[in-house]
């Protein structure tokens, strides 16, 4: 059947709160309005307000009730509005979900999911548009996914939530419309398994969120020149699945890394850093990162379209390497 | 108190000034002439004005994600704001902020603001230079109803209380924040009993007259520019559009939304004028008309400055250097 990305990940939630009564979601405007970009649109008339909760606006106390719900039994999809806010509730991630843990001495399970739409394009400048990635790969602790179809958000997102740690779930705004099919047997697809989006032998291009999109445009003009590129969608940051990206490299000899972060300090540089380390002899060129230029997001769109990375610098990112 | 017919008047073309202002930004983000987002201020335009009428240039204010009318009120330039909503290089963020993001520091206009509670914070911290640095100074703090249940808003209080800061914090209850009515988001219907776990005056005026807007804020930056500390100011007020342009705003009862619109401020004080006899109906018109050269104006300044240039991009993120441009 078709569904959009933003039907996918409902779909997803919804399956998971029918099998399971302690799955229950928090967050601003979540219920009857549907979300801000309407995610839970529907849940809250199918499963009443003990289980999806509109909060007040308290970024700090939805994570932290999320926390403390998951301690104690429960399986809470927290939504944040916009991933940019998550630094009201950033205590509550870092210092608590992520370390309890460890520092009980592995005696507590917390299966929470954190939602955050993400990313830039809409002109909602620079508190509105940010890809924070790194702000919890850098974590140990938490696991991170970031899809980049309606098919694996589905799939990922009830994995999330059968998940016995705390999950951050990515969801580029711009992607919320598009429409793919999705395969009837609906089923979680586990995380830490990287998916090769098209497969090539020249170069490896390892891409993220809606960069997965434009790696697969810049693959498609590049094959009429004569250049084949395999690209990779890691699909959940962390765990990372080296072994799919290290197969590819040995085959191609040539990576580029490509996400909407700022190029300082983002994932890609992980990433890129791994490579090197790891894969030094099987590589014909450095490993290019593209990303986002290092600064706050504009709001003029011919400054905003300066600063994402696009298509076209995927394509020259490559060529650099031939 | 009586206020001097000539504050009325200022108030009154103040309060216009908004409406006209954001009429137009409304307009152009149907036409798509403006991008990103808008939150505006219409119904809700004595609060700002009444409690600016008060205030000096060099008073500093914050603001929220709905700014237009603060930032106006306290001195904004119609031209450089209209600027940025078209994202030109002449706006007052040169394009890089947009709607949400505006600020003037030679106002003391310390920016609107993309999240919901940081401005509380940021009034403690103005209102402590003020008091550190000796001067008379007062920080007004404007919010809304919904961001009074952040972290960031009892911390502040708190704060300024201890430390007797000129803050005067000015609660704007619109009833909303976005589809969330007050009674779904707190379990008190007036915020200016807040107040009371601080220890600091909190009174409840009626948002929508703007006379009473005035005299409530007037008593209470006299307290701060005395050193007597901070106060709670809760207006009752209603948001005439949806939470920002795009939303139609359904979950809003029809029958409130009457009542509400029965009450929009901007009349009542053009009545108030009239029964006074402060000015005669086409002296009004006048000013009617004033205002709209001044929009005009200030449109095709908008219009007519120039994009940006793409170089811009890496200017100003830090006083004394650049950022790198990326190789493409
Ligand atoms: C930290 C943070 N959380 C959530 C939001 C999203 N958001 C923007 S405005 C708003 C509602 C604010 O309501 P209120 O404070 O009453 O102000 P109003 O919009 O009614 O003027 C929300 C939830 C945000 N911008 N920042
Ligand atoms: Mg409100």
């Amino acid at each position: 059947m078709k569904m959009t990305f933003l039907e996918a990940i409902k779909t997803g939630m919804d399956h998971e709160m029918k099998k399971n009564e302690n799955v229950y979601i928090l967050g601003e405007d979540v219920g009857p309005f549907g979300g801000c970009f309407g995610v839970t649109a529907g849940l809250f008339d199918k499963y009443g307000d003990k289980r999806v909760r509109d909060t007040p606006i308290s970024e700090g106390a939805i994570v932290g009730c999320a926390v403390g719900s998951a301690a104690t039994g429960l399986r809470p999809i927290a939504e944040l509005m916009f991933g940019d806010f998550v630094t009201v509730a950033m205590d509550m991630i870092v210092n608590q979900a992520a370390k309890m843990r460890y520092m009980f001495g592995g005696k507590i399970n917390l299966p929470l999911v954190i939602r955050m739409p993400i990313g830039a394009g809409v002109q909602a400048s620079a508190q509105h548009s940010q890809s924070i990635e790194a702000w919890f790969t850098h974590v140990p602790g938490l696991k991170v996914v970031y899809p980049s179809t309606p098919e694996d958000a589905l799939g990922l997102m009830m994995s999330s939530i059968e998940d016995d740690n705390p999950v951050i779930f990515f969801e580029h705004k711009l992607l919320y419309g598009m429409s793919t099919e999705v395969g009837d047997d609906i089923k979680p697809i586990p995380l830490g398994v990287a998916k090769v989006q098209r497969e090539g032998t020249d170069v490896t291009v390892i891409a993220t969120g809606k960069m997965v999109h434009n790696a697969i445009e810049a693959s498609e003009k590049l094959a009429k020149e004569g250049i084949s590129v395999e690209v990779i969608d890691p699909r959940t940051l962390y765990p990372l699945d080296k072994n799919t990206i290290f197969s590819s490299i040995e085959k191609t000899h040539k990576v580029l890394v490509i996400t909407e972060e700022h190029k300082r300090g983002g994932y890609g540089g992980e990433i890129s850093a791994m490579i090197s380390e790891e894969c030094f002899d099987d590589l014909d060129a450095p490993v290019v990162r593209v990303g986002a230029l290092n600064v706050p997001m504009p709001y003029a769109p011919t400054l905003e379209n300066v600063v994402i990375p696009n298509t076209q610098d995927i394509i020259n990112g490559i060529k650099r390497m031939f | 108190m009586t206020i001097p017919n000539m504050n009325v008047i200022d108030m009154y073309k103040t309060m216009l000034k908004i409406r006209k202002f954001e009429t137009k930004a409304m307009n152009f983000f149907a036409e798509g002439k403006i991008p990103g987002f808008v939150h505006l201020y219409i119904g809700e335009e004595a609060v700002a004005t009444g409690v600016c009428a008060n205030l000096n240039d060099d008073d500093y204010i914050t603001s929220t994600h709905r700014g237009h009318g603060h930032i106006l009120a306290k001195g904004g330039d119609l031209k450089f704001m209209m600027a940025e909503l078209f994202g030109r290089a002449t706006g007052y963020g040169k394009g890089k902020g947009g709607s949400m993001h505006i600020a003037d520091a030679t106002k003391g206009i310390l920016g609107a603001n993309g999240i919901v509670g940081a401005g509380h914070n940021i009034s403690v911290g103005a209102a402590l230079s003020a008091q550190y640095r000796g001067t008379k100074q007062v920080c007004v703090c404007f919010f809304g109803d919904a961001s009074t249940n952040q972290g960031t808003f009892h911390e502040s209080l708190n704060m300024a209380s201890l430390w007797k800061l000129p803050v005067i914090f000015i609660c704007e209850n619109n009833l909303y924040g976005i589809s969330i009515h007050q009674s779904r988001h707190q379990a008190i219907k007036d915020i200016s009993e807040r107040a009371v776990s601080y220890n600091m005056p909190g009174i409840t005026v009626d948002g929508n007259d703007v006379f009473a807007v005035y005299d409530a804020a007037k008593e209470a930056i006299k307290r701060a520019r005395e050193g007597n500390g901070p106060t709670l100011i809760e207006c009752k007020t209603y948001r005439q559009r949806g939470h920002f342009e795009g939303d139609p705003g359904t979950y809003k009862p029809a029958p409130e939304q009457e009542e509400w619109v029965k009450k929009d401020p901007i009349p009542r004080v053009e009545k108030f004028i009239l029964n006074k006899k402060i000015l005669n109906e086409s002296q009004l018109k006048d000013i009617q008309q004033e205002i709209d050269i001044q929009i005009e104006d200030a449109v095709e300044f908008a219009n007519n400055s120039p994009y940006p240039s793409l170089d811009s991009v890496i200017e100003d993120v830090y006083s004394d250097m650049k950022e790198e441009v990326r190789v493409r």
